[in-house]
Order: structure tokens, then sequence, then C-alpha cells
């Protein structure tokens, strides 16, 4: 076992562990924090990938922005042990839970669990896929410049619109609510 | 494992600068403890700490009632008292987040610095390193990722404490957090079009490439005084500076997230927010100050070997020093802000200014490098 290997399994125990600490803490706030130690431990795994660009941003985009939000809302509404979970959302992230975990399984079983396949397969279709444009598959930033700039700058600007979307459905929710409540 | 002597020296000599440097910073954080004492003093006509010495230093002539005078010894002093006060720890706290909350404090302040050039290194055959422990291809959104998560320590502090004060105090911080990163990030994106022009080579998202670029034309202050004055002003908000210090502020909310908090427990947290500023004053001096390079438009004056290596550093250390002052001299000047105008301010204020800012300099930037992308 090298060095990289027992940093993998350390820091996929860390965000495996997280996970299932957060899904059984019964208080939100522990709960909130295990998520934040997981988001970690993933954005290590992504430092050993050496996918240094996709690691900074799950810490600063997840761990460092959305999870301080979830956890201000959760102490701005003190929430307590147990709040706020009917068994109807119960039953129903257990379900949708089983699912993602047999999809995941069917996914592995399809690419195949052999290491050296897993490992090249990324470069050898992405290759294919940016066929004759000079994108070369890479983890440095200035590729996921390019790639997302030039060749998925369609995907880009329609995800950019679905936020918008939300955010405008966000503003109209809350406005009207606020607009009953002064009638 | 496989450990043959040479990963074992190169993790050792690693595990060895990381030291040296941690010990630098808190160093530094210690004494702008005093620093911030003593300026206080200073603006406020009174005289500071000035009876701390160690013993028969006084008897030294000249030098040891100057050394007195100037209070050298008070950090020593202020460690050893939070070592030995008696370990209070209130009955309605939650232990394990209690204790944990000033080492998420402080933890994310240390880490910053391991993408932070301090200077450059003039190797013989002409060749120079820049003086980082991780030169990082993308040290600047690093520091941003992990002083974000800073904001953890005061958060859990006011949440485990299990008391009015702290919570409010602890609420008040994620609010703030949020609202001045957006600002914080938006102020450095014009920093980051400005250094990657086409043809530069440079990757701005690395701070050893912005001081290069900066040694290049001229100190990033000069060219963005906006992009300045918005990181600075959440700089201030991100490390709880006055007057941003919400989520402590003592007329509102007694001691804010650290009121259930004594001892050693609570010098961590103190010793946490000095190394925020620390760290805080050396990146906005690599950023828009030039790093290390002495004069904006000019060469540096010294030659390309191990003295000018020393005075680069010597240089960057007077830069970062200068801001701390910076910082101490607002603290006791301005009067804090009220939590709502704090909020107005970042929202309604700063955000605006920050993408107009932004907009600004896409157009100037691509209207410079026109003839550029014509050819």
């Amino acid at each position: 076992m090298n060095m990289v290997d027992f940093l993998f399994y350390v820091f996929a125990t860390l965000s495996v562990g997280g996970g299932l600490l957060m899904v059984f803490s019964r208080h939100p706030v522990p709960a909130a924090l295990f998520m934040i130690v997981s988001m970690v431990g993933v954005a290590a795994l992504f430092v050993i990938l050496e996918a240094f660009f996709l690691a900074i941003l799950q810490v600063l985009v997840y761990a460092g922005a959305v999870m301080v939000l979830f956890l201000f809302i959760i102490m701005l509404l003190d929430v307590g042990p147990e709040g706020g979970k009917a068994w109807r959302v119960k039953f129903l992230s257990g379900f949708m839970g089983i699912v993602f975990v047999g999809l995941l399984v069917l996914s592995l079983l399809d690419i195949g669990l052999d290491r050296s396949s897993s490992l090249a397969w990324p470069a050898l279709e992405e290759g294919v896929m940016v066929n004759g444009e000079s994108l070369v598959f890479s983890a440095s930033v200035k590729n996921f410049g390019y790639g997302l700039f030039a060749k998925y700058m369609l995907p880009l600007q329609v995800s950019g619109f679905l936020l918008l979307a939300a955010m405008v459905g966000v503003i109209i929710l809350s406005k009207k609510s606020s607009a009953s409540e002064e009638v | 494992m496989m450990l043959d002597a040479e990963t074992l020296q190169l993790v050792g000599m690693k595990f060895l600068f990381a030291l040296l440097m941690v010990g630098a910073v808190m160093t530094m954080a210690g004494y702008s403890v005093l620093a911030e004492r003593k300026v206080s003093a200073w603006m406020q006509g009174r005289v500071g700490p000035n009876r701390t010495v160690l013993p028969y230093v006084q008897y030294i002539p000249i030098l040891g009632p100057f050394l007195r005078g100037l209070g050298i010894f008070q950090p020593l002093a202020d460690g050893l008292k939070f070592l030995f006060k008696e370990e209070i720890v209130p009955g309605h706290v939650n232990k394990l987040y209690y204790y944990m909350a000033p080492l998420v404090a402080l933890v994310p302040a240390l880490t910053t610095m391991t993408v932070l050039p301090f200077g450059e290194f003039f190797h013989d055959n002409g060749e120079s390193f820049p003086l980082i422990l991780a030169d990082l291809e993308v040290g600047i959104l690093f520091i941003l990722a992990v002083s974000s998560l800073g904001v953890y320590g005061i958060v859990l502090a006011g949440w485990s404490s299990n008391s009015k004060y702290p919570f409010l105090g602890g609420i008040r911080s994620s609010a703030q957090m949020i609202s001045y990163e957006l600002a914080m990030g938006l102020s450095l994106l014009p920093v980051f079009l400005w250094v990657s022009e086409p043809g530069s080579g440079l990757s701005a998202l690395s701070l050893t490439g912005i001081v290069a670029s900066q040694a290049e034309s001229t100190w990033l202050i000069i060219v963005q005084p906006v992009s300045a004055l918005i990181f600075l002003i959440a700089l201030f908000a991100e490390t709880n500076r006055l007057p941003f210090d919400m989520p402590e502020s003592e007329t509102d909310l007694v001691g804010g997230f650290h009121t259930e908090y004594g001892s050693f427990k609570f010098g961590i947290f103190f010793v946490a927010e000095y190394a925020h500023i620390v760290v805080g004053s050396a990146i906005f001096t690599a950023i828009f100050l030039g790093g290390w390079h002495v004069f904006p438009w000019v060469a540096d004056p010294w030659p390309e070997n191990w003295l000018g290596s020393l005075l680069g550093v010597g240089c960057f250390l007077t830069k970062t020093v200068l801001l701390i002052f910076f910082f101490i001299w607002i603290r006791w000047t301005l009067p804090r802000f009220r939590y709502d105008q704090v909020m107005h301010l970042g929202w309604v204020r700063l955000l605006p200014l920050a993408l107009v800012n932004l907009v600004f300099y896409v157009i100037l930037v691509s209207w410079l490098d026109q003839p550029v992308a014509t050819n």
C-alpha cells in the first residue's frame, strides 16, 4: 500500500463516515456539521485525483457557502431534535436513497470495477468527445475555462437561465407571502 | 507504506518549514496583540503595558528599561496567564462542540498561509523560486475556500454555548460572512482579468503569478483602487474587526460568541483573530501592494542573491506590519456599525459597487487587448 492509497482510505472513510453520521444524528446542527466533514473529505479525494480546482470549488461553494446558509437557517428556525421530519418524508428519502445506491451499483457494474480500465476511461472518451477541437483533457483551471466558455457555452447559458428562473420564482413567492401578511 | 529515505526527507523538510511558518505567524499574532494595546494606548494618551520584564533584564543599563517600557515581554506573560487560569466549563454547554470550536476557529487561519508567498529565493544559476510552502495553481481560491471555513468556529462556539448572547453572535457571524464573501470574490475577479490578459502567460489564480505581474507593470492598488477598497472592507468584515465585529460586539452581546469561554480556550479564539489579521494583511500585500517588490514601477534596487531575498522578505514583512497597524488604527478610530448598517453596507453598497467595478474592467481589459485579438 503506498502513500496515495493510504490517504485515499483515510479520506474515503472520512467522507462516508461523515455522511453516515449526518444521516444518523438526531439533532440538525451536528448533522449539518457532519455533512461539512463529508464534503471536505470528498474535496480531499479530488485533491488525490489532482483535480485541485474541483476540490477547491467543493470547499468554497458547498462547505463554505451553502452549508453556512444551512446552519444559519437551522439556527434561525431553532429546529430541535427530530424536528420537521414526518414519517412520509422519512419513507420517501429512504426509498430514494435505496434507488440511488442501486443506480450507483448499476453504473459501477457497467464501467467495470477493474481499476486500470476505470482510470483510463475518461481521458480516452474525452478525446473522442472533443473531436478535433484543441481541448485537452486535464485538471488545469485554464482548460476548465476553455471547455465551459467555448464548447459547452450553450449548456452553461441554459443552466444559468434555469438558476435565474429559480431565483425570480423565490423572490415572487416570498413577496407574495409578505404582501398577504400586510393585508 | 513505502517510505524510503528520500520521501521521508521530503516530508520532514515540508514539516519543518510548516512548523517554522506557523511559529512566525503565531509570533506575529502575539505581537500584534501587544501592538494593539500599545497603539490604542498611544491614541488615547495612555502608556500601555510597560511593567512586564524577564528577570534580570531590567538591570541591563539602557536597553533593559527601554525593552521594559516597550512591553516586549507582555505577550509571554499573557500566554502564561491564559495557560494557568482556572479552567471553567459552564454546566449548560454541549461539551464536545464547546471544546472543538476554538480549534475550528484557529486551524483555517493557519492553513491559509500554506499558499502565501512571502519572498523570492535566487539560485546561483540565475533561476529564482518563490518562497512558499505550496505553490498551488489555484492559490487565491484556496485562500477564499479555507478562510470561509473559519466562520464555523464562531458558529459552533455560539451554538454549543447554549446561551442567548453567544447564539446571537454565531448567527450574526454567519450572515455577515455570507454577505461579505460575495463582495470579496467579486472584487478579485477584475484582478484575475488584469493579470491573465492574453499573452501574459501568468496564472492569475496563483499568488506568485499576481506578484510577478505586479513586478512587470505596477502595483494593482494603483491600477484597481476600487477593487482594493472593496477587498479591504470585506477583509475587515471577514476578520471580524471593528467596525464590523458584530459577533462579539460588547455593547449589545456581552462578549458575543466567546461569552462562555475562559482561560486557554478563550486564548485560542483571541490568537485566531489576530492570526486572521496577520494572514489577511499578508494576502492584501501580495495581491495589491506588489508583494516583496519595494516600489511601484521601479525594479528592485538590490542584487539577485541571498541579500536580495532577505531584503525582499523584509520588504514584504514591512508592508504587512504597516497593514496590521492600519487595522489597529481603524479599530481605535471608527465607531462600530449597527447590525442592520453592516448588512445594508454589504448588500446595497458593496455588492453593486463590486459588480460595476467588474463590468468596467471587463470592458477596459477587452478594449486594451483589442490589437492583440485582431492579429
